[in-house]
């Protein structure tokens, strides 16, 4: 199988006139079509600075990124990108949030129109189409950003911290909606989160990175024993606790 | 469209429910609401009475020659001379080359400003090198500028427009850009990760972002131009209400130039409540 994303010894160095700093340093991983990745490590090690060079937002000062075998530059499609708050424009109606990818890709097909009515159904959030954000519970702000970034129909979806806007219990049942939801459409996903918990609970493997300069330092494929497996019920599989714990040294060690 | 309707009856239901919730409150609401009815009806009340009370009280002092109604004028002269020159048509002149002077250089100012803005924020390094110039430009006082302006473009009404434009521009302009490059960063993210380009972060985020910052800076601007009216209307107009007053008050004609203030007065509020309706009217 074609991996979807491939990075070879990637390296970011950030530049100010105070001087450099290494914010990444030879990262390799692939992922596969369809796989849940989660990120952790320490604040400050780079988690994000590698999603935007995955988003293309930056490029890497060393190393090579393919995206469908392609470098990132020559891959055209677009790559979901969930940031840690909602961002909805506050001027707009949900639905002409949730259509401003779109809008900009200039694909704001009858069809597509079609694809997000769907989704909104789906999601419940069909009867506040019209609603402006400021009417919309945390929950349901974030449901509607994740509209917005699907309804690009991205191969490939980037989530930074996407739920940490949100209070314990709404952040619950948000991860588990969009677990599932990203489960179903078999989205490729990589979510970079400092909740360890939420990291295990919805990915098939969690990556670790070093404190700066970010390196990878270890890897776990989560294998649970629990059926079915949605990121709720992941917590109450047997094996959670010692994924936990075995994760929770790695970072705690880089943390000291 | 079906589901359209369900929200619209769903929040007419909820306004009846506030409505049914209304007209059974109890003793202490219905209590403290009368008392800020009345509060409202004594502070509209005490400030009709000090405008009536200040009106008759120089009528009387005038008609008494307590004070000399040749300098400080009076309440029925001026009246009379509001009928005189209504009827004569020179106050429709005044007034309205006074108001055309304003909106010329207020849509200037505003659309000039607005491109200004555009421009530095597209391009940091050119909003760096004309930093210092646009501070130093805000903090003079612009009426030093006037006599020079009429030497360089005569005393004519292009000189009273510019002379406007020079009082309100720059401030318009930074507080403009200063909304613009402060909108979250973040939000420019978004519509970099939706495959955006600068031109989709303009037009997406920063311009309807700063829609209501742009608006607060016009209701002060209308008020700038206006006084930057004035100043050119004073040194170089052959008519308007600037020209009224320092020609009055040359040839002692002491009932034109408190009319002139009168109807400034008039005007400034006039021009403010339209724009202050226009801003209610945007809010979401």
């Amino acid at each position: 199988m074609q991996p979807i994303l491939e990075l070879y010894n990637v390296g970011y160095t950030y530049h100010t006139t105070a001087g450099e700093t290494v914010a990444l340093k030879d990262i390799s991983f692939f992922v596969n079509p369809g796989e849940f990745i989660s990120i952790v490590g320490p604040s400050g090690c780079g988690k994000s600075t590698l999603l935007n060079i995955i988003a293309g937002l930056l490029s890497q000062s060393q190393g090579e990124l393919l995206i469908n075998g392609m470098p990132r530059g020559d891959y055209q499609e677009p790559v979901g990108y969930m940031l840690q708050k909602d961002h909805l424009l506050e001027w707009r109606t949900i639905y002409r949030n949730i259509t401003l990818g779109l809008e900009i890709q200039k694909t704001l097909t009858p069809d597509a129109r079609q694809r997000i009515d769907t989704m909104l159904k789906t999601y419940g959030l069909f009867d506040f189409k019209d609603a402006y954000p400021r009417q919309l519970s945390g929950g349901m702000r974030q449901r509607a950003a994740l509209i917005r970034t699907l309804a690009l129909s991205p191969k490939l979806l980037l989530l930074d911290e996407p739920f940490s806007a949100l209070d314990y219990q709404t952040r619950l049942h948000v991860a588990d909606d969009i677990g599932n939801i990203l489960k179903q459409q078999g989205i490729t996903t990589i979510l970079v989160t400092h909740d360890l918990s939420e990291a295990i609970s919805m990915a098939d493997r969690v990556l670790v990175l070093s404190s700066r300069p970010g390196m990878l330092k270890a890897e776990y494929a989560i294998e649970l024993s629990i059926e079915p497996r949605t990121p709720r019920s992941s917590r109450n599989a047997p094996e959670f606790r010692d994924y936990f714990n075995a994760i929770w040294k790695e970072v705690d060690n880089e943390q000291h | 469209m079906s589901n359209t309707k369900s929200v619209n009856t769903k929040r007419h239901r909820e306004r009846k429910s506030t409505n049914s919730n209304s007209s059974q409150i109890s003793a202490e609401q219905a209590e403290f609401l009368r008392k800020q009815r009345n509060d409202k009806t004594l502070i509209c009340g005490i400030q009709w009475l000090i405008f009536i009370g200040f009106l008759i009280l120089w009528e009387i002092a005038a008609g008494q020659e307590w004070i000399n109604s040749f300098i400080f004028c009076s309440p029925s002269i001026i009246a009379k001379c509001f009928w005189e020159m209504l009827q004569g048509g020179t106050l429709f002149q005044h007034v309205g080359i006074t108001l055309l002077e304003t909106f010329v250089s207020f849509s200037i100012v505003i659309l000039g400003s607005i491109l200004i803005a555009i421009l530095l924020w597209w391009n940091p390094k050119l909003s760096k090198i004309m930093e210092p110039y646009l501070v130093v430009l805000n903090s003079l006082p612009k009426s030093a500028l006037a006599p020079i302006l009429i030497v360089w473009l005569g005393a004519n009404y292009q000189t009273i427009v510019v002379c406007a434009i020079s009082v309100a521009v720059f401030g318009s302009i930074l507080n403009i850009y200063t909304g613009f490059i402060t909108v979250e960063p973040e939000k420019i993210k978004l519509i970099q990760t939706l495959g955006g380009n600068r031109f989709d972060c303009l037009r997406l985020v920063v311009i309807p972002g700063s829609l209501e910052n742009i608006l607060s800076i016009m209701k002060v601007n209308i008020g700038l131009c206006l006084v930057g009216v004035i100043i050119g209307e004073f040194l170089a107009a052959r008519a308007g209400l600037g020209y009224l007053i320092i020609y009055g008050s040359q040839v002692f004609k002491m009932d034109w130039v408190l009319l002139a203030i009168i109807l400034l007065c008039i005007i400034a509020m006039l021009l403010y409540a339209i724009l202050q309706a226009f801003e209610k009217k945007r809010r979401y």
